[in-house]
Formats: structure tokens, C-alpha cells, sequence
């Protein structure tokens, strides 16, 4: 089913991290995806590894979650791993047919791009998964409100990113069943020519789309009706508070910072 | 009645989001038997698994465990006709008219019996039989189906769900959100449907007042479990057991309960106003009357 789709899809358990300040969070992913990029060697992989798995004991999300965060990317993996193994001409050459050449060189990078970027979506869906798009949002508000001086509209722009996220779980739903409905009437979604699948869209898109707008007009007007206009003067449910544990994870990331540098100059 | 059975459950079960936190058994163990030539209602608290259970009854979903058989035949065992299985088992879902998407209420209605292949003759046929059975003049059927009224988008909804002559026709709240005077028209007009094409019509409601009037036999659901299915009056009898899962008896009952205990000679077994009108008349007449 649609729904089953895990992209940024909170995962509701008991756990440090998801106690965690989620400006903290966000700024410490910032930061390891930082090091994992910048850092050129295997021993940052295995700093990173680490991490993320650090990470994932203190946030008791099932391995099985982690997995299904992944599988989607597989494809990318499989395609950024092949291009780098035919295209890298560096050290010996290992296999050799016609235009086709392997080297040593080709190997190890493309190994090294596939734990990075397994590492970089395990360790954002990390974050997706142990908060709620709601606190996502008051993070990324609250991260960006210096930009209020220049005039930047940041409680708008937080206020369109919270409703376009709560609702895209109600409108997977809805697709649902909409989907549902016209299977029931005999409409063929999965098999057929381009042309006929394209085609076949058409009544599953049209009464998406109204009841988007429906839905949309009725949301402006539930929030007219609670005299909503805007972020000036407005005051929080849930204030985001710093608390010992967000300093001591913020720590031990600038010890992981601090260790990643080191090696960078270290191994050069 | 015709006791043939057309549609069969066999230790159906269904479970939701299994192995997530979300996992939730919605249809546990269900066996039942559903007849030809029937109007069964189906009644349950919210949530108990009544729209899951329908949507196994045409192939929408595939039961965790156990079988769904449509005259004698498993609808999972051969997944090619499974799109057969749906024109011969049609399901209307709540709230239909948010599937409408054609530009004429006339092809939305088409869009069913052309997946069917079924000539444009024949369509044609059917549509305006179906249109008046349901009650769509002929000049709506040429409008936006976006420009009818609440209750003209859900008789055209259904009707497409109806023109492809269902051998069993699953509705699922009808008449949720319609006026009083709306829903008696409309669930009189299914109820004429039903009789006129001797199909089999399930229909789903919060309403025991509409499923006494309409349905000669009631499938209770509870909690994902099947509670009972027999004739509605047998199943409005177990009063107590109704109450206790949320569900209750048609008010008239409830009337001619005090009545009885008042000392009133009135017959049992009357779950609807037409009923308890002729039992009163038929009571003063005799003179019966004690207080």
C-alpha cells in the first residue's frame, strides 16, 4: 500500500533521541554530513559507521526500519557504483576488455561512494524517524529566525512546509482510496502500454486534485476562523527547550568532529 | 428467499502494517456465507472491521489468511480475473461522489462498463436504466458531474458502480451526509434496484432504523470478529448484546418495549414505525387497550 512508504515518516517509540532538541539534531546531521563528505579516507566510513550506529542504539528504530530506508536508494547505489567502476582510470588494472577497463582505483571509489551515501541516509532518516514533522518544522523555524531581520519570511515559509507535511500522509490515504475506487470499477493501473497507463491516471489525478482544493479552502478557512494571521505576536504550545542531554550530544558530535579533522591532516 | 450461496468467507483474516507498531487485526477469522437475491445490511461500532471485510469481498485486499470464494471459486487463485471478480462483485465506497473525474456525468458513468468491454450500445442501454432506477434525468446526465448537487453526485457515483449490473452490489453508507428526506429516497430506490436486477445488496450502515426497514438479514460485525449473521429480526432480538458493543435497536422497538411492559398486548418483533402503526391500530381496534 501507499502508505507504507517510509520517506520522512516518523516512527513513534521510546528513546534519547527522540527526547532530543530537534534543532539540535538537525545541526548535528548538518555536521556529520560535513564529515562525510570532506573526509577523503576509509577511517572516516568507519568514524562515521560508528556514529550512525551509536545513533541508532540510543534511538530504538528496528534495524528493519533502517533497512527500509535504504532499499529504495538501491538502484541510485547500483548506478553511481557502476559508473564509478567503468569511468575511474587510476592504478592497476585489473580486468580489461575492449573499451571496458577496472582498476584498483575504480574499486575502492566506488565502494567508498556507496557506504557514503548509505551512511548519509541512514543517518537522515535517523532524524526523520525520531521526530515528528511538527517539531521538524519549529526546529527549522526557530534555526532560521535570524533571517526575520532581513526580512525573510520564516514563520510562513515553516507554517507552508508543517501543512504541506501533515498532509501528505492524508493524501496518500486519499490516493488510496481513490485508487481503490476506481479499481473497483474496473480501472487497470499496473500493467498495459505507456500510453494506456498515462491514460489511466487521468481519473485517479482529476479527483485528487479537487479534493487537494477542497481540502485546501477548507483549511484556510478553520484557520481564519481561529483568527490566525500570521507569526507576529503568536506564542508556542511546545517551546523548544536545550536540555543536559542535547549538550552532551552535541559534544560527543564536536568529539567526532574533532577526531575526523584530526585524521584528514593526519593522513594526508 | 433463494438459500444458494453466491459469495463465501473462509477463516478470513486481515491484518494491517504487519511486523510495525501500526499492526492491527481488522478482520479476524471471519466464515460466512452470503446468499443470491438478498438485501443484507452490515452493522458494527466504528472500527470494527466492516469496510476491511467489504473490500475483500471484491479483491481490493488479500487476506493475511484464509479465503474469499465467489460461486465456489477462489477470487486469489487465478489473479487474471480478478478484474472480473470486481464487475461481478461492485463496491461503492463512502462518500463516492470524490471519485467522480469525467466531464459528463454520462461518461463517468460509462467509465465502469467500458473497462468491462461492453458495446457503446449496450452502454447506452444501461445507462438509462440505471439513471432512472437511481433517479438522474436525462439532462444531468449531459452536465459537469462537478456542478450537480451533493445528492445527484452520489446517485451518479453509484450508478456507476451499478450500470455494470454487479451480481452482488456492496454499499458502503449510502446515504451518510444526506438529508432525511434524501436518504429514504435513495435507500428506497437501492432497495428497488435490488428487486428489480435479484442481485445481492450489502449494504453497510450506522443506521438501525434503515437497516429494519430495508434488509431482511443483518451481518454484525465486533472488534474484527464476526458477531452474527441471521435474519434482522432474530439479530434485533439479542438486544442486550447489540448495547453492550455499541451498536442498538431501531427506537420503535425500544417504544414497544416500555409499551409491552406497560401491560400492552403487542406483538414482538416489531423493528420499524410501519409495523408498530398496524400493531397499535390493530390493538385499539380489539379494544385492547388496558391503562
Amino acid at each position: 500500500m501507499l502508505k507504507d512508504i517510509t520517506l520522512g515518516q516518523y516512527f513513534p517509540v521510546e528513546s534519547v533521541l527522540h527526547r532530543m532538541d530537534p534543532r539540535f539534531k538537525i545541526v548535528e546531521i548538518m555536521l556529520f554530513i560535513v564529515i562525510l563528505f570532506a573526509g577523503d579516507s576509509f577511517w572516516i566510513l568507519a568514524l562515521g559507521t560508528v556514529f550512525v550506529m551509536l545513533a541508532q542504539r540510543l534511538s530504538n528504530i528496528p534495524m528493519k526500519m533502517i533497512w527500509k530506508s535504504i532499499k529504495p536508494i538501491l538502484p541510485i547505489l547500483a548506478i553511481t557504483a557502476i559508473l564509478n567502476l567503468l569511468f575511474i582510470d587510476d592504478g592497476d588494472v585489473l580486468f580489461q576488455w575492449k573499451i571496458l577497463k577496472i582498476t584498483e582505483g575504480g574499486i575502492t571509489t566506488s565502494l567508498f561512494m556507496m557506504i557514503r551515501i548509505v551512511l548519509l541516509i541512514i543517518g537522515s532518516s535517523l532524524l526523520t524517524y525520531t521526530t515528528s514533522p511538527i517539531l521538524l518544522t519549529d526546529a527549522i523555524e526557530s534555526l532560521l529566525s535570524p533571517l526575520k531581520k532581513i526580512k525573510f519570511p520564516v514563520h510562513e515559509m515553516a507554517m507552508m512546509m508543517s501543512i504541506a507535511l501533515r498532509f501528505i500522509p492524508t493524501l496518500l490515504e486519499e490516493t488510496d482510496k481513490i485508487m481503490s475506487a476506481q479499481k473497483a470499477r474496473g480501472a487497470t493501473l499496473d500493467n498495459g502500454k505507456l500510453t494506456e497507463r498515462v491514460k489511466a491516471l487521468v481519473p485517479i489525478l482529476i479527483p485528487l486534485f479537487v479534493s487537494a482544493f477542497r481540502r485546501a479552502e477548507e483549511l484556510a478557512t478553520a484557520m481564519e476562523c481561529r483568527c490566525y494571521r500570521g507569526g507576529d505576536g503568536r506564542t508556542r504550545l511546545r517551546k523548544l527547550k536545550a536540555e543536559a542531554r542535547d549538550y552532551i550530544g552535541f559534544a560527543v558530535c564536536m568529539l567526532f568532529l574533532t577526531a575526523s579533522v584530526l585524521m584528514n591532516i593526519l593522513i594526508k | 428467499m433463494n438459500s444458494l450461496s453466491i459469495l463465501e468467507t473462509e477463516e478470513l483474516t486481515y491484518t494491517y502494517s504487519a511486523g510495525t507498531p501500526f499492526e492491527k487485526t481488522a478482520v479476524d477469522h471471519v466464515s460466512l456465507k452470503i446468499e443470491k437475491n438478498a438485501m443484507i445490511g452490515v452493522i458494527g461500532h466504528t472500527g470494527s472491521g466492516k469496510s476491511t471485510l467489504m473490500q475483500h469481498f471484491n479483491g481490493l485486499l488479500r487476506p493475511t489468511s484464509g479465503k474469499v470464494m465467489l460461486d465456489g471459486q477462489d477470487i486469489w487463485a487465478d489473479k487474471k480475473k480478478l478484474r472480473d471478480v470486481r464487475f461481478r462483485v461492485g463496491l461503492v465506497f463512502q462518500y463516492p461522489e470524490y471519485q467522480l473525474f469525467e466531464e459528463t456525468v454520462y461518461r463517468d458513468i460509462a467509465f465502469g462498463p467500458k473497462n468491462m468491454g461492453l458495446s457503446d450500445a449496450e452502454i447506452k442501454v444501461r445507462i438509462a436504466e440505471t439513471a432512472e432506477m437511481i433517479g438522474l434525468s436525462e439532462e444531468l446526465l449531459g452536465r459537469s458531474p462537478f456542478a450537480l448537487s451533493g445528492g445527484q453526485k452520489r446517485r451518479a457515483a453509484i450508478a456507476g458502480v451499478m450500470a455494470m449490473r454487479p451480481e452482488i452490489l456492496i454499499l458502503d453508507e449510502p446515504s451518510a451526509g444526506l438529508d432525511p428526506k434524501g436518504r429514504e429516497k435513495l435507500l428506497r430506490q437501492i432497495c428497488d434496484y435490488q428487486k428489480k436486477t435479484q442481485s445481492t445488496v450489502l449494504l453497510v450502515s450506522h443506521s438501525m432504523e434503515d437497516v429494519a426497514e430495508y434488509t431482511q438479514k443483518l451481518l454484525v460485525m465486533n472488534k474484527g470478529k464476526l458477531f452474527c449473521y441471521d435474519d434482522t429480526p432474530a439479530v434485533f432480538r439479542r438486544t442486550e448484546e447489540l448495547c453492550g458493543m455499541g451498536l442498538r435497536i431501531p427506537q420503535i422497538a425500544d417504544v414497544m418495549h416500555v409499551l409491552r411492559k406497560k401491560g400492552y398486548d403487542l406483538p414482538q418483533d416489531i423493528y420499524t414505525v410501519e409495523q408498530a402503526k398496524d400493531a397499535v391500530l390493530a390493538l385499539m381496534r380489539k379494544g385492547g387497550a388496558v391503562c
